[in-house]
Formats: C-alpha cells, sequence, structure tokens
C-alpha cells in the first residue's frame, strides 16, 4: 500500500446498522465494506461510474426520491435503507424490463449460468415478465455481428450497461465502443458503427468481452453456456496500476497474471 | 383415391397424433394419412445464429432426442471448419450416441411399448401402461428402468449435468472423459448386459404371441436406408450410408450423407410440417409416395450383415431365422430395438476398452473453411442429417434437417393403411381400431412428444373420412 493519509470518517445508519464511513465514499461502496448488498449491472469496480441501470437505488432519509447507491457519497448522520418493499418492487420492475427488452432466453444463450441478468433475475425473485416483450422469442431483432475474427456480439442480448464501453476507453485506451441513439433505440456501436472486424482502433484485447455481465459479448466459438467472463480483472488492473504492481519485483514475477494469482 | 382432408383446423391439438382414414365407394380404407404437426419454423430460429451455438440450440429446440442433435450439429459443424474432431473426442462422441440408442430403446420399448405387447392390446386402457405393468411384470419393468438408467448414465459421462458447456460441441467435447467415470460406466455394464440379454430372449416369445400383428403391421417391401461399415457391419454414427431394397439388394453403397441432396427428395406436405423424404431414383408417376423407404432400428439389422458384437450377433441369427434375412415387417422394430440395445452395450464395452478414449485432447479450434457442412448420424429412430451454409464470418445463413421420423413417415402412412383395412369393418371406429392404429405408429416410435407420453395412452384424433370428403366418424383420445 502505498503511504496515504487517513481520510476523515462520518457516522451513517444503514439498514439499521450505525457504520463509520470514509468521507466522499459512495453508499454502495460503503454497503459493500460493511457487508450489505445492494444489487448493481452498470457499475464495475475500477471504471467511471455510469448509473445508467438504475438497479442500486435506496432510500435515504426516508425521501421518496431514490438515490443512486453507486453515485451518491455519503454524509453525516445519513441514514440508507436498502431493502424495502418499494426497492425491491422497483428493482424487480427494471430487471423485467430489461428481459422484455431483449432477447433473453438463457437456455439457447451462449452466457447459461454465468450472466448477471440471469443471476439478478434469481436473487430478485423473478419469474414472471409483466411486460409484454419486445421480441419474438428466437427471432433475431439485430443480425449478429460476428466479423471480428475473434470475438461475437449479439445486440439483442445487450442491456447498454456501457461497461465495455468504459473499460475500452478508460482502461484499454482505445475507445471503439460507444453507445449510439437514445432510450429504446440506444445500441451499442463499434467507432463510426462499423462492422467490428473493420474497427481499425480495436486493439483485440478482449476486456469488454471480460466485462460484459451477459451473453452480449462472447468469444468466438463459444457453445452455449460456456462462456465465462471475468469482470473482477478490471478491478485487478485498476489496482495493479494503482500501486504501480507490476514494478515490484520482489514480487518475484513480472507478469501480471501471476500477480494476480 | 380422392381428395385429401385434413381433420378440421379446430380438432387439431397440439401434442396430439392426428391422423385420417380415407374410404373408398365401397367403405374400404384407401389411404391413411398420419399428420405431424411439430416442428414448425426450425429453420427460422437457427438462422443468423453464431455455428459455435447449433449443436445445444438444435438439441433444445427440439428435445426428444437431444444428443442425436448435439451429435449430427456437430458434425456438421467439423465439416464447416474443415476439420475432424481429435480421435478422443469421436470416441466419446460414439460412446454418447450408444448410451442414447440405449436409454431412447429401453423407453420406447418397456415404457410406451411393453404395456400393449405384454398385457395386451385390448387390456383396460385404466392398467394398460407402465404402472399397470409394474403391478404385473414387476422384473421386466425393473429391468427397463435399469437399463434406461445405465443409457442415461452414459451419456451424462459425455455430456455431463455440468452447466458448464454441453460436452459435444463443434470441433469435438468440451471435457476429457476421467479414469473415474471410465470404470463407473464399466461397473454398471454387466448388470445393464444380463438385463438386455433377458429382454432379447422376451421379445422372441413375443413373435408367437403376436403373429397377427406381424403380419399386419406394416409388413411390406420397402427400400431401407442407415449407416453401415463398408464390410457389412453395424454402424451407428461415421461412415458413409448404404440402402438397400425390400429383397436384402444393395441400392448403394458407401455413400457420402454429405450428398442426401443428389438421392433423396423432400416432398412438402400441405397437412404435415414435416418435408417428407422420398427415394429419388425410386418415384414413379411422379409421386413420392412411391419413394418410400425406412430407417431407423429396423432399417440397420436389415442393411447390415451382422452387429460385430457376439451377444446380438447371436440374437441377429436368431430372428434371421424365425423371418428371414430382411425383416419387413414394422411390427419388427421393437425386436430390431431390443437387439440394438444389446448391440450398443457390447459396443460400449470395446469402446472402455480403449485407451484413446481418455486422451486430453478432445478440441479442435478453427475458424470455417467451408461454406457449406453436413452432419449425419443414426439417431435412435433413424439417420438424421444436419445441413448448414453459414457466411464468411460463421454466422448461419441457412439450414436443413432432416429427421428419422419424417423419412418414416411414407411408411407409417403405409402401415396405419393396411392395420385400418385390416380392422375397420364399418362406418365406426372401436376402440380395437384406435388401440392398433396406435401400436401401429408406436411401432415406429415417431419423435413427437404426443408419441412419448410415457404415463398411458398416446393422445390421439382419428378421422375417418368418405370418398365426399365428410367425416364418418371422429374420435378424440387422450
Ligand atoms: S455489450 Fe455487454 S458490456 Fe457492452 S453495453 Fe452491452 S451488455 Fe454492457
Ligand atoms: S449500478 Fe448504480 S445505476 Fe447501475
Amino acid at each position: 500500500m502505498s503511504p496515504r493519509e487517513p481520510r476523515p470518517t462520518v457516522p451513517v445508519t444503514i439498514d439499521g446498522q450505525e457504520v463509520m464511513a470514509v468521507e466522499d465514499e459512495t453508499i454502495l461502496s460503503l454497503a459493500r465494506r460493511v457487508g450489505v448488498d445492494i444489487p448493481t449491472l452498470c457499475y464495475l469496480e475500477g471504471l467511471s461510474v455510469y448509473g445508467g441501470c438504475r438497479l442500486c437505488v435506496v432510500e435515504v432519509n426516508g425521501d421518496a426520491r431514490l438515490k443512486l447507491a453507486c453515485a451518491t457519497p455519503v454524509w453525516a448522520d445519513m441514514e440508507v435503507r436498502t431493502d424495502t418493499w418499494d426497492l425491491r418492487e422497483h428493482r424487480r420492475r427494471i430487471i423485467e424490463l430489461l428481459f422484455a427488452e431483449g432477447s433473453h432466453i438463457c437456455a439457447t444463450c451462449v452466457s447459461n449460468g454465468a450472466c448477471e441478468l440471469q443471476d439478478l433475475a434469481a436473487t430478485n425473485r423473478v419469474d414472471h415478465i409483466h411486460y409484454d416483450l419486445g421480441f419474438a422469442p428466437n427471432l433475431p431483432l439485430e443480425p449478429v455481428d460476428a466479423s471480428h475474427p475473434r470475438y461475437v456480439l449479439d445486440r439483442d442480448r445487450c442491456v447498454r450497461c456501457s461497461r465495455c464501453v468504459r473499460v475500452c476507453a478508460e482502461v484499454e485506451g482505445a475507445a471503439v465502443w460507444e453507445i449510439a441513439e437514445r432510450g429504446g433505440n440506444s445500441r451499442l456501436v463499434a467507432e463510426m458503427d462499423v462492422p467490428w472486424g473493420e474497427a481499425s482502433s480495436c486493439t483485440s484485447c478482449g476486456k469488454c468481452v471480460l466485462v460484459c455481465p451477459t451473453g452480449a459479448l462472447s468469444f468466438k466459438g463459444s457453445a452455449i453456456g460456456e462462456m465465462r467472463h471475468d469482470p473482477e480483472v478490471v478491478a485487478f488492473l485498476a489496482r495493479a496500476r494503482e500501486e504501480e504492481e507490476w514494478l515490484d519485483r520482489s514480487a518475484g514475477s513480472g507478469s501480471a497474471s501471476e500477480v494476480r494469482s | 383415391m380422392h381428395d385429401i382432408h385434413v381433420i378440421d383446423p379446430v380438432t387439431r391439438i397440439e401434442g396430439h397424433a392426428k391422423i385420417t382414414l380415407h374410404l373408398d365407394d365401397q367403405g374400404e380404407v384407401a389411404d391413411a394419412r398420419f399428420h405431424v404437426t411439430e416442428f414448425r419454423g426450425f429453420e427460422e430460429f437457427c438462422r443468423g445464429r453464431p455455428l459455435a451455438e447449433m449443436p445445444a440450440l438444435t438439441a433444445r429446440t427440439c428435445g426428444i432426442c437431444p444428443v442425436s442433435h448435439l451429435l449430427a450439429s456437430a458434425k456438421a459443424g467439423d465439416a464447416i471448419l474443415g476439420v475432424p474432431a481429435p480421435p478422443a473426442a469421436q470416441r466419446q462422441r460414439r460412446l454418447a450416441n450408444l448410451g442414447q440408442i440405449v436409454q431412447s430403446h429401453a423407453l420406447s420399448f418397456f415404457h410406451l411399448s411393453a404395456p400393449d405387447l405384454l398385457l395386451g392390446m385390448d387390456a383396460d386402457p385404466a392398467t394398460r401402461d407402465v404402472f399397470g405393468l409394474m403391478q404385473a411384470e414387476p422384473e421386466i419393468v425393473r429391468r427397463g428402468i435399469g437399463l434406461r438408467r445405465y443409457g442415461q448414465e452414459v451419456i451424462e459421462a459425455v455430456t455431463g449435468r455440468r452447466i458448464h458447456g454441453h460436452g459435444i460441441v463443434v470441433g469435438g467435447v468440451t471435457d476429457p472423459l476421467t479414469s473415474d467415470q471410465r470404470d463407473g460406466l464399466r461397473a454398471g455394464l454387466d448388470e445393464a448386459l444380463a438385463a438386455a440379454e433377458a429382454t432379447v430372449e422376451l421379445s422372441f416369445g413375443l413373435l408367437d404371441r403376436f403373429a397377427a400383428e406381424v403380419e399386419i403391421f406394416g409388413r411390406f417391401p420397402s427400400l431401407y436406408l442407415a449407416h453401415c461399415a463398408p464390410d457389412g457391419t453395424w454402424e451407428h454414427h461415421d461412415g458413409t450410408l448404404r440402402v438397400i431394397d425390400g429383397d436384402g439388394a444393395i441400392v448403394v453403397d458407401q455413400f457420402d450423407p454429405a450428398a442426401y441432396r443428389d438421392v433423396l427428395g423432400e416432398a412438402a406436405s400441405p397437412d404435415s410440417y414435416l418435408k417428407v423424404p422420398y427415394w429419388k431414383e425410386a418415384v414413379s408417376d411422379g409421386d413420392p409416395a412411391t419413394g418410400m423407404y425406412r430407417v431407423g432400428p429396423l432399417a440397420r439389422i436389415n442393411v447390415a450383415e451382422r452387429f460385430g458384437t457376439p451377444l446380438a450377433d447371436a440374437g441377429l441369427a436368431a430372428l434371421r431365422d424365425r423371418v428371414g434375412r430382411i425383416a419387413s415387417s414394422s411390427f419388427l422394430y421393437h425386436h430390431a430395438r431390443v437387439l440394438e440395445v444389446l448391440a450398443s452395450l457390447e459396443h460400449i464395452a470395446m469402446l472402455l476398452d480403449d485407451p484413446v478414449l481418455l486422451d486430453e485432447h478432445v478440441r479442435a479450434h478453427a475458424a470455417p473453411n467451408r461454406r457449406r457442412g453436413v452432419g449425419a448420424s443414426e439417431a435412435p429412430r433413424g439417420t438424421l442429417f444436419h445441413d448448414y451454409e453459414v457466411d464468411a464470418h460463421g454466422v448461419v445463413t441457412a439450414v436443413n434437417l432432416v429427421i428419422a421420423t419424417g423419412q418414416n413417415e411414407l411408411a407409417m402412412n403405409r402401415t396405419i393403411r393396411d392395420i385400418a383395412r385390416a380392422y375397420v369393418t364399418g362406418p365406426e371406429l372401436t376402440d380395437g381400431i384406435l388401440n392398433r392404429i396406435e401400436a401401429g405408429i408406436r411401432a415406429y416410435d415417431p419423435c413427437l412428444s404426443c408419441s412419448t407420453h410415457a404415463l398411458g395412452q398416446m393422445p390421439m384424433v382419428v378421422g375417418l373420412i368418405d370418398p365426399r370428403g365428410e367425416t364418418v366418424d371422429e374420435r378424440h383420445r387422450g
């Protein structure tokens, strides 16, 4: 650890538990530190905060206007509730809308068994979609982009979390991805909406594939149920850069993956 | 033959077998139709998907024999990659197919057909099911359950219950087989073999009891199509096809299944969602029905000269002593199934002794090197073809599946007609007629969800149609 001034702390109540929060940290980071589980989708440790999915909403001081745990810093004497009936309903509705919007047929998806959307549905007890489906089951809305030699993009499985956009811009520094258009029409595009394989800025590093929460980005050649992502790689890289871990020869290794394991 | 009349659409019930019997002016049954209303939009589901998704996608969508689709699809994928799966993967796939044949045939014989065969076709329908059989013949039912379980264990060793992938993939399989898994399969083999031998014996007893049915249930000459080794040994997964005629003469041999379109035509049928394949060369007067051929267990034992294993070959010789070199009655599908269970177990034993089976190199990786690929395999019910075309990036652009039940449809129609001719004596559809039609269909073990209702009768709608197209009688069941 690099030496730093200890930051001041403030008292916060979270789900009835009185804890000391570090000033300026977000509600989410506090919650994770003290073992309170708040569901998230677009948030990923090591990337900038996007605040797009709204799954992380919490109640602060009984205010009807909900706050995003991933984007709201704590303040002294704040009272946070993360698990009210309203919040649970709200999250369930968001998850249902995500399912209604795309082609999320788990049984025929490469990420079956390793999908954050699927996990969210399970942990939030979503077993039914109350909205009209925006697609005919098994019929594509948009063609699969398999033009990249190593990876595949299936936009019908994309939840527009923008993790891939951010990891590419902020960690790899290539900025291949962008979310174009708005609302229901928004879609992930490579560069100026070219086939991925023609995006000359893509370094083929594969980080976007590792952080994708669903089966939208996958390794080419993955069979159904075979895809495994590794979103934690970003937190590892961020930490390693900050701490300049790979310069530490005393660790006895020069390779990031070895340090990591 | 008069116009074909479909049972009114309102009486089309999903999951029901639909049959129409067409009478001529003399009130005799002129023709019969088995309407297949499943398998809709299959091609649509697959178009636009990456090639690697196809094995599990087709297996999930057509769920009655998933292993067969995994295998044929993976082989079509291999053909598009242009690389063979590694030797260990090929052995694992063969193992899975043998397991699938054991479990599927055990289900067909013990759970679905044995109530008819052992309790009698006119037994009280309330107890003419696997539960009634359990009361009457617990030992036999236990044998069936044991065989089915063993087949499933073999399949699971390869495809796994694991969430991680589906075992059988384009390029090979996902995981090496461990020596523990092999030893586990070896441990159950003796009991399974004993059960299979006892079942072969049981099936010979049925030949006397059902002498009339052997004559009536689809006894007609036809072509037979199946995989077969060049030396005439029974084959279930690799290599080439052999076609013989009703007398056993070879029509074509060592035929590459990838060229199936050269020899098979596919007729679209107005009253069926399934295309009806026919043997082009045999067609006369432009009527696809004249190109009828049979696939599946009966075809395989007719096409092959031997199983290549001692116990099954003894059983095959005994059957040929009774019925001749060519088993031409579709009733004998049951016997062929029982013999194939025994042969599959013997082949499993040989595979388990093959050291290559445990080799750790099980998957070939390659980008697509061909635009089209055909994979064929012997599903329990008959030869299965998967035919894909892909674009430059390996996304599927066209799919054609030729499935066993479709290939047998013409023979099934003929079988139902023969049964109806023998048993329909007036303008009324009796229980006896329905029971026998059901048993006739079951002989083919069609892969329709209605036919695999394990717990009792097949849900059916049977219509009797007069020459003016009027429905004289219609019976619903189930
Ligand atoms: S492709 Fe994956 S990571 Fe990128 S926005 Fe869509 S769901 Fe998120
Ligand atoms: S995790 Fe906070 S808005 Fe997505």
